[in-house]
């Protein structure tokens, strides 16, 4: 572990504003919330955060990407598949947003060799955060991804005057060589660790029993559809759980013409499982018509599926959903909760 | 006779890249349907499973997933059967021959032919559901020898919803295989001296084997619960039961989400199921 003056820390991130190709964002306030937003300088960093409102997936599976252009061609036509390359330096990832980075690295990299998530991920560099503030919402302890020892090329943890870096990798390596750091003293690493410890400790939300038994609770609880119903009764389908979630990674592929008639593209957005016509085919059947369907669908998605497929347990419990639903009826931790209750009491 | 040499279908790096191919000949079943004849560059061949599928992409319309009609036991272009039902596949019925689309694939698990050797097949099909099957069905008729009876039941809606006129005239006159067909019913103007009734309705007279049957079935999502039922009544254990599954596939490739069927995804895991891995999974409705 190394150590960097606070004043060298905030050199290292104008050094990397003025000569790093990339661009280089961070976590600022804007207005009442904070984002990961292209930094200007580095004292738009707002490092006290408590949760960002989107997270960095957005660099790595941008909300739109073109997947393929055409080209018309006299009577042929010309198709490239595309893949946007463009990487950036993100700065001031919390551990559960680099979980969540991880469990899609495993999907969209080492699994389905998805290609524009591949070029901006392995073009981006992670600088992550040990957190200083914790969202009332948030339940990452209960989650194991309160603090983290993989998924960042540098880990940063505030010592007060001075930070903690862990080197996570060598291109994480490479960015200190610009400034001046020193090998952390033994009371330095122990500090880092009781920061970790007592981070543990600030959660208010807590998950009333091991994230490793929700596969079989879920499976269990699959038709209890009173209890599904009666949560998705106030749902508005808006999918606002799901635009905010960092482990979500459904989408759609819409063709943008342009107007020439020539030309256009194939792009990707992000979709939700909550909105009403997800998984409606051709002919207009409907396989999730009810909203207590895909209300559940979600929460199984998290908790069951996923780790079916993949061996993860697709909810980090940042507490996103929980923060935006406006009905109200997201929070993985109270209904994981209350199934438990309800199934196990 | 068809050539044996044949080049293996493969993409560029970009598993998003369609391979540049060309409609060859269009062919108007009904009203809705129509046969694409699609040629691949080079006359290479799909070399796809039967039952597999393809996402079509049009450019200025869009993509879509459709099931491979034809046998991969018949080289050089394949067939796709597409029913205008939506933008773009109405869009795509106002192509021509010689127009250009996209192709990425073949995805999907089919039916497992080397599993079927030796097996009595009995294909059931309803409506659009014959498109999928038929690559089954003529890769049986084309292998004597490789499998037991063949027998094909397909129904529709009504005489002038029939795909493939023509072939379904050549398998009734065919002493290779035992087909039978039905329509619901009858509109006036429409001539017909077949079976009327639903699909189900030539199961029970049906002679086979329970013990040497696979049935493969594929149809609108109403038909699979009431063939299915027709099955068992007649002895057919589940585990001798094939599902071809229709979802809205938009990547093909396990991403996008559209086609999951509770933990499965229908466009890795399927579309061709074995009955017994979606028998208790409430989204397969079947």
């Amino acid at each position: 572990m190394k150590v960097i003056d606070r004043s060298d820390f905030t050199t290292l991130i104008e050094a990397l504003i003025a000569s790093d190709p990339r661009d280089v964002v961070g976590v600022q306030e804007d207005g009442e919330q904070y984002v990961f937003d292209r930094l200007e300088s580095a004292d738009d960093l707002a490092l006290e955060y408590d949760l960002t409102a989107l997270s960095p997936k957005k660099y790595v599976m941008p909300q739109r990407e073109t997947l393929l252009t055409y080209d018309r061609d006299e009577d042929d036509y010309e198709m490239r598949a595309e893949a946007d390359p463009t990487g950036h330096v993100i700065v001031g990832v919390h551990p559960y947003d680099l979980v969540a980075i991880e469990h899609l690295d495993k999907i969209f990299i080492e699994t389905l060799q998805d290609e524009p998530y591949r070029r901006k991920r392995e073009n981006s560099v992670l600088i992550g955060l040990t957190p200083q503030n914790v969202a009332d919402t948030c339940f990452a302890a209960s989650m194991g991804t309160a603090t983290v020892d993989s998924g960042y090329d540098l880990m940063v943890t505030d010592l007060g005057d001075a930070f903690a870096v862990d080197i996570g990798t060598f291109e994480g390596d490479q960015l200190l060589e610009s400034v001046s750091t020193r090998n952390a003293s033994a009371e330095e690493i122990e500090r880092v660790a009781e920061i970790e410890a007592d981070l543990e400790a600030e959660f208010d939300r807590e998950l009333a029993f091991p994230p490793a038994e929700l596969p079989t609770l879920l499976e269990a609880s699959y038709d209890d559809m009173d209890f599904w119903a009666e949560y998705a009764e106030q749902c508005l389908s808006c999918g606002t759980c799901n635009v905010v979630c960092p482990t979500c990674f459904c989408f759609s592929v819409d063709m943008i013409r342009d107007l020439d008639g020539e030309s256009g593209r194939q792009e990707r957005r992000w979709d939700g499982c909550l909105l009403e016509d997800f998984a409606t085919v051709a002919q207009g059947e409907n396989f999730r018509e009810e909203v207590a369907q895909r209300h559940r669908h979600r929460f199984m998605r998290k908790g069951w599926y996923i780790y079916e497929r993949y061996g993860d347990i697709a909810c980090v419990g940042c507490g996103r959903c929980t923060r935006h639903c406006v009905a109200d009826v997201a929070d993985p931790c109270e209904v994981y909760n209350e199934l438990r209750e309800a199934h196990y009491a | 006779m068809r050539s044996q040499a044949r080049n293996r279908f493969e993409h560029g790096t970009n598993e998003y890249q369609p391979t540049e191919a060309r409609i060859v000949w269009i062919d108007r079943h009904t009203e809705d349907d129509k046969l694409f004849v699609i040629d691949l560059p080079d006359g290479v061949s799909l070399d796809h499973e039967p039952g597999q599928f393809v996402q079509l992409f049009v450019p200025g319309v869009g993509e879509a997933p459709f099931s491979i009609a034809s046998s991969p036991t018949k080289a050089g272009p394949f067939e796709l059967c597409i029913r205008a039902v939506g933008n773009v596949t109405n869009a795509i019925h106002d192509l021509e021959s010689g127009d250009v689309v996209g192709i990425r694939g073949p995805y999907g698990q089919g039916f497992d032919v080397e599993a079927l050797a030796g097996e009595d097949l009995l294909f059931i099909a309803g409506g659009i559901g014959l498109a999928p099957l038929r690559s089954v069905i003529n890769y049986a008729l084309d292998r004597p020898g490789e499998f037991g009876e063949l027998t094909t039941l397909y129904g529709c809606t009504e005489p002038a919803e029939q795909l493939f006129p023509d072939e379904l005239e050549s398998w009734a006159a065919t002493d290779t295989m035992d087909y039978r067909e039905t329509v619901d019913e009858v509109p006036e103007g429409q001539e017909w001296d077949g079976n009327t009734g639903v699909i189900t309705s030539l199961i029970p007279p049906l002679e086979f084997d329970p013990e040497t049957t696979v049935a493969l079935v594929c149809g609108p999502p109403v038909m699979y619960r009431f063939v299915i039922k027709a099955l068992r009544e007649k002895g057919l254990a589940d585990d001798r039961i094939y599902l071809s599954l229709e979802r809205n596939m938009h990547c093909g490739r396990g991403l996008c989400g559209h086609c999951q069927l509770n933990e499965l995804y229908v466009c890795l895991d399927g579309p061709v199921f074995h009955y017994p891995t979606v028998r208790d999974k409430e989204e397969a409705e079947v």
